[in-house]
């Protein structure tokens, strides 16, 4: 009986897939990407895989339809068909396809414990001597903090990276005028995101709100607090079932995200200004690097985090909270970051069309 | 017997609507939205690979003789999917100054502006 | 006995509530309408929710997890009305105008657009 949902499950997720690819209105194909996320969550409950499924709602079906979304109101929703038909991608993905498929037969069943991925030492390992060596319940924060440690660290900065890397290709403005280009000189102003909308800030009255807007405002005033409280809830019982610095850090950027969308992006840079952004990006990358030099200046190894505390148990549940919350206050400020580059591009350009009329 | 190797299959179908996506659709958006497809396929089987039947959730619980799932694919793709988004949000920004720089995000019309120039 | 009684009730609650997901899912794609469709999406959405969740705390008792599943269904009771509003209320500042059927004394209305609009 299981095997009809996974299999429904899946089947309605290459439906989905191939809805998305077909479709020409950008908007309805980022909805079905939303959709395609949802179900591929389901799928991974099937699959046992909770933490994952916990992650890819999150992120995949919250934060990058967000994404999505902020780049259609830039860039516009319309796509133009092309003339020329794809014969040849086409036979090429069929190729690959065809190929694959050959492949897959001489793959394991699914679900069988004698294939070499469930017999390696490794997993003995963790399953096994984990509950001795961390004593924490869920195996996946012990396995990814702590035995695979270097790898959150990475990760951890790549997330930095994006972050940085798209606060530096989106908050730089330039505009084109064209009595400026008739001269023969361009005029470029390149303020940096807080000088334009600096003076927006000043302006304290209560935002451009139309009546129509008094239930969204009064239901998020009364659901962000909770939202918050949830991100802290996930972050800190990570150890214990599904979650963790990665949903938890989600989950917080979503409550800021919804704050800025019904409230508008001027009232959450007063709230959560750039700079602090900015700060909570290296803080988090530096607090887990700190715990790495720390336990190296105790005197072993990098990210070693037995030697952290007396008892080397209680010394690894240090070391997994402290490097959890680094990972959470990074993938906070990076969400944060990414969605004021977008939102701040779309605040910018309205501004110019108002003044240019 | 047919359900044998259906998870792959699958991964694979989505490989293919993802590499489709990717090479034939000429808008930007549009193949950024065909590579999350194909990352989605490789996470199916990663997780598909670590699954025993009759498993549970590699959650340590009170009871005698359970069997966990392999939570070794289930770190791999958890960090996979965060980098996936990372990289988006990066695409995306870069998409956004290119419809800026060009005035249109159709690959063609872009190519045809280069050479043109 | 109890569990007999227990099971019964969460079977009707479970099947009551996915048929009223059916018929949102049948009235999602028959009517005619952008506001008739986010009025089938929204209510009967919201009602199936609360049937189902109900169901599955029936199965699980006086535990923790009946107290998540009731912050859930408190959550989306809360939630997914006001995602209705905004939905409609963005179409209607969009300048779509419902689809007046012609009830009263007029036909029905030449002017609105939304019987025209498709996709």
């Amino acid at each position: 009986m299981e095997e009809f949902t996974s299999v429904f499950l899946m089947l309605l997720l290459v439906a989905s897939a191939l809805a998305v690819l077909y479709v020409r209105n950008l908007f309805v194909a980022t909805m079905l990407l939303g959709a395609v996320s949802f179900i591929m969550a389901l799928i991974f409950v099937t699959l046992d895989a909770v933490d994952v499924a916990f992650t890819e709602a999150a992120v995949g079906a919250g934060i990058s339809t967000v994404l999505y979304l902020g780049t259609l109101a830039l860039v516009g929703p319309h796509e133009k068909g092309s003339i020329k038909k794809p014969v040849l991608p086409l036979l090429l993905s069929l190729a690959v396809g065809g190929v694959l498929i050959y492949a897959t037969f001489e793959m394991p069943i699914v679900g069988s414990p004698d294939t070499p991925v469930q017999q390696s030492r490794l997993t003995e390992r963790f399953l096994v001597q984990s509950l001795d060596e961390i004593a924490v319940p869920n195996i996946v924060t012990s396995v990814l903090a702590s035995y695979r440690g270097f790898d959150t660290f990475g990760e951890t900065t790549v997330i930095f990276t994006a972050g940085i890397a798209v606060l530096l290709i989106l908050s730089q403005v330039r505009i084109r005028r064209k009595e400026d280009l008739a001269d023969g000189e361009v005029e470029d102003e390149q303020d940096s995101l807080e000088a334009q909308l600096a003076p927006q800030i000043k302006d304290t009255s209560a935002p451009s709100a139309s009546p129509h807007d008094l239930i969204p405002h009064v239901v998020a005033k009364l659901l962000i607090p909770f939202v918050l409280l949830f991100g802290f809830y996930v972050q800190f019982h990570g150890d214990f079932g599904p979650g963790g610095g990665f949903q938890a850090g989600v989950i917080f950027a979503a409550g800021f995200i919804l704050y800025s969308l019904v409230f508008g992006l001027e009232f959450t840079q007063k709230l959560l200004p750039l700079r602090v952004v900015e700060y909570g990006l290296a803080a988090g990358v530096l607090l887990y690097g700190g715990v790495g030099v720390v336990s190296m200046l105790l005197g072993g190894n990098f990210l070693d985090y037995n030697l952290l505390s007396a008892d080397p148990v209680a010394g690894q549940h240090l070391g997994i909270l402290l490097v959890e919350l680094g990972v959470g206050i990074t993938v906070t400020a990076a969400m944060v970051a990414i969605f004021y580059g977008f939102a701040g591009r779309s605040e910018v350009k309205k501004k110019n069309e108002v003044e240019a009329k | 017997m047919f359900f044998d190797h259906f998870n792959y299959w699958i991964t694979v179908i989505l490989f293919v609507i993802g590499l489709y996506t990717v090479m034939s659709r000429s808008n930007l958006v549009k193949k950024m939205i065909g590579l999350s497809i194909f990352q989605i396929a490789v996470f199916l089987l990663y997780i598909t690979m670590g699954k025993i039947e009759g498993g549970t959730a590699p959650i340590i619980i009170d009871q005698p003789d359970v069997i966990y799932s392999n939570p070794l694919p289930h770190v791999l793709i958890l960090t996979a999917i965060v980098v996936g988004v990372a990289t988006t949000a990066l695409g995306l920004a870069l998409v956004v100054r290119i419809k800026e720089t060009f005035g249109t995000i159709d690959e063609d019309e872009i190519l045809q502006m280069e050479e043109t120039k | 006995m109890m569990e007999l009684l227990l099971d019964i009730s969460t079977w009707i609650l479970m099947m009551t509530g996915c048929a009223f997901l059916l018929i949102t899912g049948v009235g999602l794609l028959r009517f005619p309408d952008i506001y008739t469709r986010i009025h089938a999406g929204g209510m009967a959405d919201t009602l199936a929710t609360f049937l189902i969740f109900g169901g599955l705390a029936l199965q699980s008792g006086f535990t923790l997890v009946t107290v998540k599943l009731v912050f859930i269904v408190a959550f989306i009771f809360i939630t997914s009305p006001t995602a209705t509003y905004a939905l409609a209320q963005a179409t209607f500042i969009a300048g779509l105008k419902p689809v007046v059927d012609g009830f009263g004394d007029d036909g029905p209305d030449e002017n609105s657009n939304t019987a025209k609009v498709k996709d």
